[in-house]
């Protein structure tokens, strides 16, 4: 990434969120990975005046507690959260999680490519595009 | 990118346009491209129903008559856009435009590296990600324009 800022991950799949830490160390992506199981839990250290604020969120959608859209919703109405870039990483391939995904501008939709290696290949391309592209600056 | 809609692109300058454009051509990327010279225009081009809807925008931030700010604000307000991913491609380094282009919900920003080889792997790494990523398709288009985009496609 082009800020050595946290990446978010909101994912309540342990399994998952493992995979995507060992995808970022084989790609010796430097970013620390702060993982939260829900939208709710991001919510609250989002909000956490001591946290250091993510360069990037990378959401999955089905969660227990708080949902991605409902997490979208709050995040995106918020004016200091809204100008974080949200990226989706889910298995659905719903037209419809897709549309109501971007009506929240999400700054991109991945489907989780259930081999490792495209896996890898994903945050592989995650991490090029989020390093060449600015990030928004004045997150405390 | 992952569909064949058009990309458009929001740039006064003929020069840049043209080199975007080369760029696209070099890497084999086949969405066409449409080319709008500011805001203004670009919102009469994404209104007209005869006109299908753009898989993602790169935009410029300087522009006469209605500049990228102003656009994006317009666009990001309008329930039918919103959802159009939208690229800032600037030369400025301005952390006020970034902020500003950010707080508006832009997918990425930018700065347009002056290097032609620099720029073309810039576009490339774009290309890269938004064929990775999934594109909303508009369920409010009309046939009309879906049968479009297959005939896109097959070109």
């Amino acid at each position: 990434m082009r800020t050595s800022r946290p990446i978010m991950l909101v994912e309540d799949d342990s399994i998952d969120a493992m995979t995507v830490k060992r995808a970022m160390k084989d790609l010796k992506v430097s970013n620390q990975l702060v993982h939260l199981a829900n939208g709710e839990e991001a919510i609250n250290y989002l909000h956490s005046e001591d946290n250091h604020k993510p360069c990037v969120i990378l959401l999955d959608l089905n969660m227990p507690k708080m949902d991605g859209f409902e997490f979208l919703k709050i995040a995106k109405s918020d004016a200091e959260l809204r100008q974080i870039p949200v990226i989706v990483l889910t298995t659905s391939r719903e037209e419809r999680d897709k549309v109501e995904s971007f009506q929240f501008c999400v700054a991109g939709y991945i489907v989780k490519p259930t081999d490792y290696k495209k896996f890898v290949d994903a945050i592989r391309t995650i991490d090029l595009y989020w390093t060449l592209s600015e990030l928004p600056c004045c997150v405390a | 990118m992952r569909d064949c809609k058009p990309i458009l692109l929001l740039e006064d300058d003929t020069v840049d346009a043209m080199t975007v454009k080369r760029a696209l051509k070099d890497l084999k990327v086949i969405n066409p491209l449409v080319r709008v010279g500011n805001g203004e225009e670009a919102l009469v081009y994404l209104r007209d129903d005869n006109n299908i809807k753009p898989c993602v925008i790169l935009l410029d931030l300087n522009m006469p008559k209605m500049n990228g700010i102003e656009f994006l604000r317009v666009a990001k307000a309008d329930e039918k856009l919103k959802r159009i991913p939208a690229i800032v491609l600037t030369t400025s380094k301005d952390d006020q435009d970034r902020l500003q282009t950010f707080r508006l919900n832009v997918s990425g920003f930018i700065v347009k590296p002056v290097d032609y080889i620099k720029f073309v792997e810039a576009m490339r790494i774009i290309d890269l990600y938004w064929t990775l990523s999934e594109l909303p398709n508009s369920e409010q288009e009309s046939l009309n324009a879906n049968i479009q985009t297959d005939n896109a496609c097959r070109r």
